[in-house]
């Protein structure tokens, strides 16, 4: 029998409601998250399936959201809040930083920091400049916080359940632009650990690195890299703190050639972690310098052409891989 | 109502202890034994003396950078508060956090804080636990007049009255925000007056008359157990020394901190214990050379205690 089908945003929704049956102390805050479900419609049914209790729409302030959070987890419950676009993370930075990340260190490592902020992150569908950045390497910086961005409904389900069960506050960030994409979810209840690579294509001519939407975009430019010839191995990392650098550095040391995609801008991005932490780990099993491949530094213009001249494409990415062979 | 003789005594002797420890706080910053920036207590005694007279160990406090007080008056163990003054392993957050940082989750005390405001919504939450696991904790809330200026203020209050939560935001409006006087960041006189914003009662008490502290809060109290949702209770109050050990608060006249000086809580609270029989001059000696006792001991335990290890400074950072 062929695998049940579903969309991202159906399996967001899946995780959620698994994760709140199990758990009694996990409830849901954000703005428009409970009557309509969400902006996006990814907590469609859970306000209807646990009543308003624990499905509570706020009013519009994303700085005391994240501190509610944090007062909440602090007492022993499990909030899974969203802020509905990583633009607007800008605008609780302090609570994520300073407050959420860090009261373990500061209390002995006393207050179980169990706490999940979702929230909608890279574009690619015509948002602008305010409502399609991605700043996953901003929180990667902060020790305290763990950084998820799955790129697959299977993997978004496996991965937003670990989030909502690990006793750290984690930023579970999902690409706007998959919602509305299916694939294989097993019905039953299952896990992926935050931390663990997935090799979505082997291969022995070069790596290829990403995580987000581009992951998507990179499978396709590794078939038609395989047209030409040219075997790439595609690790989509999932989790960007922890990161699985152990994954990266096994597929560098058999390919020797490698490429980090990611969506969000190239300066800065978390591709020049990834890069600098293979040349301390694997200099000596690389054969050319590594390529990135990532949005242009500027800001996501509204006009859908230039939109997509800004974000990565098949075409960067196989220029990418030609380069480094 | 009256108050029995036995939680007035209780309520004088917090004060004193809290003046005798942030006395001590204060000399051991100058002698060098304290790292970081301190925030004292001295003046502002009556508030948190007489506001958590009514709360029990289960419920809540959110305390700011002047925590202290807040902490012992919740039962916080001196010792453990000046070892971590002193960044000794013996300390609240094994010498790791400092005096801004300190919480004691046995006592619900969920953290002084570094950034001013950052505990508002913090407190919100508290409430909003207390009520989704159906227990009628309550939490109290302690700031300053320059937190009342942030925008966690609004959003952490806003919510706190929309879902009718138990948590007593109490302000206490020393006049100065670090340099800054109320009357350069308000255009209101009282800050009480927000609370009307909100759909919330808002009162103001005199900070340095700790039975007056007691009554409204005995109030909130009831109200937030009760399931009237939160109340703001503005606290008229001075610090005392400058913003942190070390300022000498030069920017303030001096002709304002005699006025307050006159007004010193524990004096004023003395006089009336005495007037109303239920100190005696040997009695508020008593308490004091025990307060004075017991804050050598904290720091000669805070003295004695031993630094955390080199390897112990990645530890807590994830579960």
């Amino acid at each position: 029998m062929a695998q049940r089908q579903i969309s991202y945003r159906e399996a967001v929704a899946e995780a959620i409601i698994e994760e709140m049956t199990r758990d009694d102390r996990v409830f849901l805050m954000g703005e428009d998250i409970a009557v309509v479900g969400g902006a996006f419609g990814a907590t469609k049914g859970i306000l209807a399936a646990f009543g308003e209790e624990r499905v509570m729409d706020t009013p519009i302030s994303e700085t005391a959201i994240v501190g509610y959070a944090v007062g909440a987890a602090m007492t022993g419950l499990r909030p899974v809040v969203e802020i509905m676009r990583c633009d607007w993370m800008t605008i609780c930075m302090d609570e994520i930083v300073n407050q959420a990340a860090k009261m373990r260190y500061f209390t002995a490592g006393r207050p179980e920091m169990a706490m999940v902020i979702r929230t909608a992150t890279e574009g690619g569908i015509g948002l602008g400049a305010q409502h399609s950045q991605s700043f996953e390497a901003w929180f990667a910086h902060i020790p305290g916080l763990k950084v998820v961005m799955p790129s697959t409904p299977y993997d978004v389900k496996g991965l937003l359940k670990s989030a909502i069960r690990d006793p750290n506050p984690v930023i579970f960030m999902e690409p706007i632009i998959l919602y509305g994409t299916s694939g294989p979810v097993p019905k039953e209840d299952y896990t992926i650990p935050l931390g663990q690579a997935d090799v979505k294509r082997e291969g022995k001519d070069a790596t290829i690195v990403c995580w987000g939407a581009v992951t998507s975009r990179v499978m396709n430019a590794a078939k038609m890299l395989a047209d030409e010839g040219i075997d790439t191995e595609v690790i989509d990392i999932r989790t960007i703190r922890p990161l699985d650098i152990e994954a990266i550095l096994a597929s560098v040391r058999k390919t020797g050639r490698l490429v980090v995609a990611h969506e969000a801008n190239k300066t800065g991005g978390f591709g020049a972690e990834i890069v600098a932490q293979v040349q301390e780990k694997a200099f000596d099993h690389l054969d050319a310098p590594i390529q990135r491949v990532a949005a242009n530094d500027v800001l996501i213009p509204i006009n859908r052409n230039l939109e997509l001249m800004v974000l990565p494409r098949e075409e960067q990415v196989i220029a990418g891989v030609k380069a480094v062979l | 109502m009256a108050i029995e003789k036995e939680k007035l005594l209780s309520m004088f002797r917090t004060m004193v202890r809290i003046r005798r420890f942030e006395e001590r706080v204060s000399s051991e910053f100058k002698a060098g034994n304290i790292p970081g920036s301190v925030h004292v207590y001295i003046g502002e005694e009556a508030i948190a003396s007489g506001a958590l007279a009514h709360l029990r160990t289960e419920d809540y406090i959110v305390s700011n950078h002047r925590g202290h007080g807040h902490l012992l008056a919740k039962g916080g163990d001196p010792k453990r508060a000046m070892a971590e003054l002193f960044a000794k392993k013996t300390g609240y957050c094994l010498g790791k956090g400092g005096s801004m940082h300190i919480a004691d989750l046995d006592i619900g005390m969920l953290g002084a804080a570094g950034i001013v405001g950052s505990g508002i919504p913090v407190a919100t939450g508290a409430g909003l636990s207390a009520v989704m696991r159906g227990t009628d904790q309550v939490t109290a809330c302690f700031f300053g007049d320059g937190a009342s200026n942030i925008g966690r203020f609004h959003e952490g209050i806003n919510l706190a009255a929309v879902w009718c939560l138990p948590v007593i935001f109490i302000c206490e409006n020393n006049l100065w925000a670090v340099s800054v006087p109320t009357s350069c960041s308000l255009a209101i006189h009282d800050i009480a007056d927000r609370a009307a914003g909100y759909g919330i009662p808002g009162v103001v008490v005199d900070g340095q008359d700790v039975m007056a502290v007691h009554e409204v809060m005995g109030e909130a109290v009831a109200r937030a157990r009760n399931g009237g949702g939160p109340t703001l209770i503005e606290a008229k109050t001075y610090r005392y020394h400058g913003h942190f050990e070390g300022d000498a608060g030069t920017y303030r006249p001096q002709e304002e901190i005699d006025a307050w000086l006159k007004r010193d809580p524990i004096k004023l609270f003395q006089e009336k214990l005495l007037e109303m029989k239920v100190l005696t001059e040997e009695k508020a000696k008593e308490i004091d050379e025990a307060a004075l006792a017991e804050m050598d001991e904290a720091v000669k335990f805070a003295l004695e205690s031993p630094f955390p290890r080199p390897e112990e400074t990645l530890d807590n950072v994830y579960a």
